[in-house]
């Protein structure tokens, strides 16, 4: 926290106080606001977003609501249109009575991934705050959802909106004509393999005729190219074994089951042998949606960063215009302070590493090496020190990383010293944890590294695929949780959704937990009340 | 830029909520049902908070658990450790490891419940015994119900707006002279007259006005045609109106225990009345050596001294249903609460009245005996208690039961009015 104070607080006194003469220019005065204000924050805000740091935003579309709007939007995970679910409501409940009790404050704004932007601000804030939050939400990640390379690749904007409302009238049609408990037990079910339910990797698009004739001249080139007559001098060894008739069947059967397939839903979806027409439909619906939000998982820290620096930014240079007041700029950094204040880990109110505060001083941090490297800058990242273009540096970044890829290229030594970044490793066959690397020159790299892996989505859920169908037998699914150093699956929690799954497919599931070396549990599950 | 205000419009995850609460039903219900037994009369409808095993509403995902194998945390503010210092591991599981374990907990999962819900499910499956009866039965009573107008009927339903409408437009479409016009017509005249020399003109105009004079006299103002009546169709009334009776002995012999019991008896009663039935009128009678109809302040807040004659309730209650709830429009329900004293000789009188007044009219007849815990068991019965033993095993209109600590009043009150009816079992 002190660290943020005071980088604040240095900006603050290089920059000459608004002048005095010319009251006039300020955008509003005063905490109150209405919507020509709005109208007019935002303009100020958009010219120095796109203006001066040339950031390229959908457009935006602000709505206003009250705070019990806000808290009901959590809840629905801020999506304007959504289908019915208990479990939202329980979420709701949870959040009206934290709410009430004054456990847990409100969210300043909700910003959705769509074209076009829809930023949800509240009436209760202040004309500084609305500024703050149209800055953040409607410059930054607006920006960021539109240019960021895993947003453009998964998601698709100006369609998300018609697809929930497909999604949220076809859910209500099925419970009119399937009755409310069948659909409910079933969303339950998907919902449970939600995070499983997702394409890591973008499929491989059928290529046309065309590009089809291009690549096979290419590879013949290619051929001839590396064409060696020596090679057929070359004594030729026994071979491989012939594949026995048993392998055959078998690489036969994965073959057009496409096994083995992370994507369980999409594999229920597709091949699960009991399920009718509208319950794969709804399958899709949330595996669909979970994909949506897979983008959203893979860069908060990024996002929040990019959104930071870009409020940050926007704020101080209408502060520097005249535009906004002293005292507004006080109000500001009041809240940017508290908002990307970071526990250290020996601190009560420490939970884990904030995805403001590491973005914020990463995005500062590379703004600082593009424009005032220093020597160790120069030689670890020799590509961007000193290059004079902090902006389009940041853009670039902005565009082609996510959090785990970010960390990996462009934590820099001085802000690992700046944190006290240090890795500890937690092996449970030992006594104690060992401090594996903190921030010095041995342990830059390890550092880096093992937060970029904290930061790796794939790694952080569990590894489990659907690896055989017994067809000609019982049916039985069997999937395989790969295990990674030893960590196995929480155990009840596992049942229960392998239960569930056991619905879904209608037959006997078995899920083993193993490594190369070790089997470390295996559940099973019949089911109990199979859909059908 | 587009800025759209959304202030209006109501919240979207209500329906949600009430889905939750349906999902979670049995559990609320058994927080709903161990939250009242804590409370006081007052707060009983009251909503709050309630709390359900976490067990009950989980949703379980596939996710790595927080025990074992092996893990690295990157942490921020190190201060004094250097590579290859070891730490003892901190006691509760994952000291540093923080936001990395994001399910829940197997603590319960509280939330609050608004007044609304928390009667619903409170008075759940409760009803009035044999409320529809007099339904089914239906005394056909019909009340009138507007239905449009019709051209003739009793002067005192005409309709004078629908006529002059009538009027107005008949008027119109004929051309009847405006009485206005006339006026300055006539006026006109008089002032030429006065001016004199303008005798063709005088004669036009007088002809003129004739002419409409006549007009106006073959063009009716109001005509019968025009006239509208009301219209009211006789439509039958359903007769679902119920009058119940509360009872209570207020002597000297009932001490503020039995006063509590009975007075929270009542209150749920009342409470289940007001919620479950929209027309329900509710009598309190008051006994101690004589009955007295009170408002319900008065009845469970007021002392009173003196002796205990059950059946002067009894007469009470008999008059005023002959006074004001004949028994073939009300159901009437009566529920009656003592410690079981009664004067050995008005036993015989009490039976009676339930016998030959009270019974045959009422749906229903619950009698609530109000004792210490101590009582229990092996204690006599009391005087009213194996009196009215006598009327329960003969009438199927009639429950008793005993209650000798606030935790039994809920069981009892459900037992008495869960649906389907309790009197099978009494004992």
């Amino acid at each position: 926290m002190s660290d943020e104070v005071v980088t604040a607080k240095k900006r603050k006194s290089r920059i000459v106080p608004a002048p005095a003469a010319a009251p006039s220019t300020l955008l509003f005065n005063g905490p109150d606001w209405n919507f020509e204000t709005l109208g007019r924050i935002f303009e100020a805000v958009r010219q120095i977003g796109e203006g001066e740091i040339g950031l390229d935003p959908y457009r935006t579309q602000i709505e206003v609501i009250t705070s019990e709007q806000m808290l009901d939007a959590y809840s629905s995970v801020g999506m304007p249109l959504f289908y019915k679910h208990w479990s939202f409501g329980k979420d709701f409940a949870r959040n009206q009575m934290m709410y009430n009790k004054g456990y847990q404050g409100l969210a300043y704004e909700i910003v959705i991934n769509s074209d076009p932007c829809i930023c949800y601000i509240m009436e209760e804030n202040s004309a500084t705050m609305q500024t703050l939050v149209l800055a953040h939400a409607g410059m930054g990640h607006n920006h960021f959802f539109k240019n960021n390379y895993v947003f453009k690749q998964w998601t698709d904007a100006s369609g998300i909106a018609d697809y929930l409302s497909f999604a949220k009238s076809f859910i209500a049609k099925c419970e009119e004509r399937y009755g409310v408990e069948n659909v409910e037990r079933l969303i339950d079910a998907a919902h449970a393999l939600q995070s499983h339910g997702i394409h890591r990797y973008p499929g491989k698009r059928s290529m046309d005729l065309r590009s089809e004739e291009i690549r096979e001249r290419e590879r013949r080139a290619h051929g001839e190219a590396l064409f060696n007559d020596l090679w057929r001098t070359v004594p030729v060894g026994k071979g491989k074994k012939p594949a026995t008739k048993k392998k055959i069947e078998e690489d036969r059967r994965k073959a057009i089951l496409k096994l083995p397939e992370e994507n369980i839903l999409y594999f229920l979806e597709k091949t699960a042998p009991r399920l009718a027409g509208w319950q794969r439909e709804i399958l899709r619906i949330i595996r669909l949606i979970a994909q949506y939000f897979y983008p959203q998982r893979q860069t908060k820290m990024m996002n929040e960063g990019c959104a930071t620096w870009t409020h940050h930014r926007i704020m101080t240079r209408l502060h520097e215009k005249g535009q906004i007041s002293d005292g507004s700029y006080l109000e500001f950094l009041h809240s940017h302070t508290s908002v990307v204040m970071q526990p250290e880990f020996d601190d009560r109110r420490f939970s884990g590493i904030n995805p403001y505060a590491l973005g914020f001083a990463m995005m500062q941090d590379i703004e600082r090496i593009a424009m005032t490297p220093t020597d160790e800058d120069r030689s670890w990242f020799p590509d961007i020190a000193g290059n004079g273009d902090a902006y389009g540096t940041l853009k670039d970044v902005w565009a082609n990383f996510r959090d785990e890829s970010i960390v990996s290229q462009y934590l820099s030594p001085n802000l690992i010293r700046k944190m006290g970044l240090f890795q500890i490793k937690d092996d449970h066959d030992e006594d104690e944890m060992e401090v594996a690397a903190i921030h010095d020159e041995r342990g830059y790299r390890e550092v880096r590294r093992a937060l970029a892996r904290q930061y790796d989505v794939a790694r952080r859920d569990a590894d489990i695929q659907v690896i055989d169908v017994d067809l000609s037998g019982d049916r039985r699914l069997e999937l395989r949780h790969h295990v990674v150093d030893g960590v196995t699956l929480e155990e009840k929690d596992a049942d229960r959704v392998l239960q569930h799954l056991a619905d879904l497919w209608g037959y006997e599931v078995r899920l083993v937990e193993s490594d190369d070396n070790t089997v470390y549990a295996e559940h099973k599950a019949e089911p109990m009340r199979p859909f059908a | 830029m587009n800025i759209i205000d959304r202030r209006r419009e109501g919240g979207k995850s209500l329906a949600n909520r009430q889905r939750f609460i349906r999902r979670a039903r049995a559990l609320v219900k058994r927080a709903v049902r161990e939250a009242s037994a804590r409370r006081s009369i007052k707060d009983v409808e009251k909503g709050g908070d309630i709390v359900v095993p976490a067990d009950g509403v989980r949703e379980p995902v596939l996710r790595k658990g927080s025990q074992g194998g092996a893990r690295e945390y990157v942490l921020p503010g190190n201060k004094k450790y250097i590579q290859g210092d070891t730490i003892a591991r901190p006691e509760e599981e994952g000291g540093g490891s923080g936001a990395s374990d994001g399910g829940e907990g197997e603590d319960d999962f509280r939330f609050a419940l608004s007044d609304e819900e928390f009667l619903d499910l409170f008075l759940e499956d409760l009803e009035l015994p044999d409320l529809a009866k007099r339904q089914v039965l239906g005394v056909e009573e019909t009340q009138p119900q507007r239905a449009g107008y019709k051209s003739s009927g009793p002067p005192a339903s005409l309709s004078v707006a629908r006529t002059m409408r009538n009027s107005l437009s008949r008027r119109a479409a004929l051309g009847r002279p405006r009485a206005e016009d006339i006026a300055a017509m006539e006026a006109e005249i008089a002032r030429l007259d006065d001016l004199g020399g303008n005798d063709a003109k005088v004669a036009e105009l007088r002809e003129e006005l004739e002419r409409k004079q006549k007009r106006m006299r073959l063009v009716p103002f109001i005509d019968p045609l025009d006239v509208r009546y009301r219209r009211f169709d006789q439509v039958p009334k359903p007769v679902a109106r119920a009058v119940m009776f509360c009872l209570m002995d207020v002597s000297g012999s009932m001490d503020e225990h039995m006063k509590d019991l009975a007075k929270r008896f009542y209150s749920l009663l009342y409470l289940f009345l007001k919620r479950r039935y929209g027309k329900v009128e509710v009598v309190f009678i008051r006994h101690t050596h004589e009955a007295k109809e009170v408002d319900e302040e008065t009845f469970f807040h007021s002392r009173e001294s003196g002796g205990t004659v059950v059946s002067t309730a009894l007469e009470e209650m008999a008059r005023i249903i002959q006074d004001r709830f004949p028994a073939n429009q009300w159901n009437i329900y009566g529920a009656q609460a003592s410690d079981g004293d009664n004067l050995p000789m008005d036993n015989s009188t009490t039976i009676n009245l339930l016998k030959t007044a009270i019974l045959p009219l009422c749906q229903y007849y619950a009698y609530l005996e109000v004792g210490h815990a101590k009582d229990d068991g092996g204690g006599d019965a009391t005087s009213l208690w194996r009196a009215y033993e006598l009327v329960v095993g003969s009438d199927e209109t009639m429950a008793m039961r005993k209650v000798s600590h606030r935790r039994d009043i809920y069981p009892v009150f459900r037992e008495l009015f869960a649906k389907g009816g309790a009197n099978a079992e009494a004992s």
